[in-house]
């Protein structure tokens, strides 16, 4: 690599660590205020008044929901981005502008936040009146992840003038059709934000229109959990392979695979509101039919990613299910990690066609089965996929051997293992009745409560391990940055695809045009709903700060 | 684009799996009739302890085993807290919140709803079983919501 070469790949590198250590961060102070929380559930601890469970419940959520994930999408898609598209010259100061507006919103809100100001839960539901400056700070967060997300297009639009008539690179289309599903669903949550809650929490309106607030917050909402998903996708296609020395399965299933979540993640966010007033039942069943619509590409996944298993162990001569499984290279801590992410997401798939169904939400709505099927999707899944993920990538991003490999396997396995207890206690005493979100589940005493307890022991059990597992990751993280052992290489390589599907049609790569019609059906979808909320919107409701 | 074979199986099988579901669904919906609960009614929030039925929030009885019940969700207490029904009892639910969202939630039944200010939302149950249940709300309302609860006797 010539010297200028190489002085381009560290200025770009050290915006990919800003974004990846500033997830760390979040992740990592997040899991302290898990732990807390299922030990309060159990009744082994009462939190402090000066610092109830419900601010660490907020704290939870959003670091881990919102700023967490964000950070570590918009780090390990700029990344893939950058080197699948290498140029000698590339500006990076719009993507520090994007990390910096971020940073600065995510302050603005923790501030609010652990100053008691915005006790609201992360999905800040009105009329639960926070700060305004809580509000602007999450609004912050969003328009940085567009600036970061403008940075990604410029570079596909760059590659599309350079290379005329070629395909796009691969991760640099799945990270740009990611980041457009993200623009437009979170056109819902920016209107929410700046159109609605801002000026009620200033006091300019009287009022808000709680149902319309509501639809709007969902309509991101959904989208935000496909986010996740498309960012953990982005590792187990571009990436994962590369661990076993195996190949992508299919390049045009894989773009078809994330135009499907871009067309299908968005107009299905009702799913979430199926038991709320001022929603007519016939968008309800609306919204669930798209629901399963957005598992196909969850299915095409899940046969990609065994087809590539299948494939690189008859090179190696091995067949059968058991002899493809154990030639994985599970002593790799990044493979292990998105191993077990994998595993976890088979749980989290099934439970997710049990919640979307339109009358079997009435047996789980807002019980603690919700938070356990969250935890096998978002934290198990995607977190760990990151996690792994990270486990690849720091090493190319600091020119640093993993401190320690076998740490890092360690914390693979124990988040598997935490995250299995914890989240099945939960699925089983929601199933029960148990509801989420609460300091306590005791109601004085009252038999039905006698009988969750034993689960939420177990529940504090699995967090525990989660909690120590977290703590080993930033561990990792932290001794990879502090004792300097050298890798051979930062070279960073991404899967090539097998041959099966043959060469890949120019359609498939119109992300922007395909972005028009993801839009138009998003709009399809809530035209309903939001007109009729329009023609009979209820009342404003004042709002008001309850804690 | 040319699609291997066996993902065409496969594919075709998860999209069966899914219209299965579906049907079983719509099945539910249309033939028991079992529907989410979708309130139209909308409510000023401001006037709720003014506005009939919800200036005496309770039980009404409107036939044979038929009652109505109007439930007003307000920080952190429901009024009614305590309702007494007599076995086999089918019963209305209508409730509204003056202030912000809450749920109303009863364990061993299918009663689970949101209550959201601005409207009237809305649920049937017949009782058949003895016994007091425990009526939770199980939407985060502020910092007494895990003290927000009330029972439903069947006698
Ligand atoms: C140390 C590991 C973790 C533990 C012990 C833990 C524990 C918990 C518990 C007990 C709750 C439910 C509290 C309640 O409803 O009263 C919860 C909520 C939640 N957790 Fe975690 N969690 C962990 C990691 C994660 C991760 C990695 C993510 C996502 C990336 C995550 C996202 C969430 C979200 C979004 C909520 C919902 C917050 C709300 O209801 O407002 N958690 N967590
Ligand atoms: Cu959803
Ligand atoms: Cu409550």
């Amino acid at each position: 690599m010539t010297h200028a070469a190489d002085r381009q790949m560290r200025s770009e590198n050290r915006l990919v660590i800003a974004h990846i250590y500033t997830g760390t961060t979040a992740f990592v102070l997040g899991a302290l205020f898990g732990l807390l929380q299922v030990f309060s559930r159990a009744d082994a601890i009462q939190t402090p008044p000066w610092f109830d469970y419900y601010r660490i419940l907020t704290t939870h959520g959003v670091l881990m929901a919102l700023v967490f994930t964000t950070f570590f999408i918009t780090g390990l898609s700029t990344f893939v981005t950058y080197r699948s598209i290498p140029r000698e010259k590339r500006g990076v100061a719009l993507g520090w502008l994007g990390w910096w507006v971020m940073l600065i919103g995510t302050l603005m809100a923790a501030f609010e936040i652990l100053a008691g100001n915005a006790t609201v839960l992360y999905t800040f539901y009105a009329p639960l009146k926070a700060s305004p400056w809580f509000y602007i700070g999450a609004a912050l967060l969003i328009v940085g992840t567009w600036i970061v997300a403008v940075d990604i297009f410029r570079n596909v639009l760059w590659w599309r003038r350079e290379h005329r008539g070629e395909r796009i690179p691969l991760p640099a289309f799945c990270s740009a059709t990611t980041f457009l599903m993200w623009w437009i669903a979170t056109l819902g949550v920016a209107t929410e934000v700046l159109g609605f809650l801002v000026p009620w929490a200033f006091g300019w309106t009287p009022g808000i229109n709680v149902m319309i607030s509501r639809l709007l917050f969902w309509y991101f909402g959904h989208p935000l959990v496909y986010f996740w998903i498309m960012g953990a996708y982005i590792a187990w296609y571009n990436i994962v392979p590369t661990y076993y020395k195996g190949k992508l399965f299919s390049d045009s299933l894989t773009r078809l695979t994330f135009i499907m979540l871009l067309l299908l993640s968005t107009p299905v966010g009702i799913h979430h509101e199926f038991l709320e007033p001022g929603i007519a039942d016939r968008w309800k069943m609306l919204h669930t039919v798209l629901t399963y619509g957005v598992a196909i590409p969850s299915f095409l996944t899940a046969f990609a990613i065994f087809a590539s298993f299948e494939l690189a162990a008859i090179k190696q001569g091995k067949k059968g299910f058991w002899a493809t499984a154990l030639s994985l290279p599970w002593d790799n801590p990044a493979f292990a990690a998105t191993g077990y992410a994998m595993l976890l997401f088979i749980l989290g798939g099934f439970g997710g066609l049990v919640n979307a169904s339109y009358n079997m939400d009435l047996l789980v709505h807002n019980t603690i089965w919700i938070v356990g099927h969250f935890h096998v999707t978002v934290g198990g899944p995607a977190a760990l996929t990151f996690l792994g993920t990270a486990y690849w990538m720091i090493p190319k991003l600091t020119g640093r051997q993993l401190w320690s490999k076998s740490w890092a396997l360690w914390q693979a396995r124990l988040w598997f293992v935490g995250m299995l207890v914890m989240s099945m206690a939960m699925h089983l005493v929601g199933l029960m009745g148990e509801p989420r979100r609460t300091a306590s589940v005791d109601y004085l005493g009252s038999n039905i409560a006698h009988t969750w307890l034993p689960y939420n022991l177990v529940a504090a059990a699995g967090g525990t391990i989660l909690f120590i597992s977290a703590m080993m990751f930033a561990v990792v993280a932290i001794g990879t940055l502090v004792v300097n052992r050298k890798t051979e290489s930062m070279e960073a390589e991404f899967s090539e695809p097998s041959q099966v599907s043959g060469p890949t049609p120019s359609y498939l790569d119109r992300i922007f045009r395909w972005g028009v019609v993801a839009l138009v059906l998003a709009v399809l979808a809530y035209a309903g709903p939001i007109a009729e909320l329009i023609h009979n919107p209820g009342f404003l409701a004042p709002g008001m700060r309850t804690w | 684009m040319h699609i291997h074979r066996y993902e065409r199986i496969w594919i075709t099988i998860g999209v069966a799996m899914l219209l299965v579901f579906l049907g079983a669904i719509g099945f539910a919906s249309v033939a028991d009739n079992i529907n989410p609960p979708s309130g139209m009614q909308a409510i000023d929030p401001t006037k709720v302890a003014e506005t009939p039925p919800f200036d005496k929030p309770g039980l009404r009885q409107i036939g044979d085993h038929r009652y109505e019940a109007y439930y007003v969700a307000q920080v952190f207490q429901f009024t009614p807290n305590d309702l007494k029904v007599p076995v086999g009892s089918t019963v209305s639910f209508y409730v509204t919140s003056p202030d912000v969202v809450h749920g109303f939630f009863v364990p061993d039944t299918d009663i689970n709803m949101m209550v959201v200010p601005g409207w009237v939302n809305t649920t049937t149950h017949t009782f058949t079983k003895r016994g007091t249940y425990l009526l939770i709300c199980h939407e985060y309302c502020g910092i007494g919501h895990q003290n927000m609860f009330g029972k439903i006797e069947v006698y």
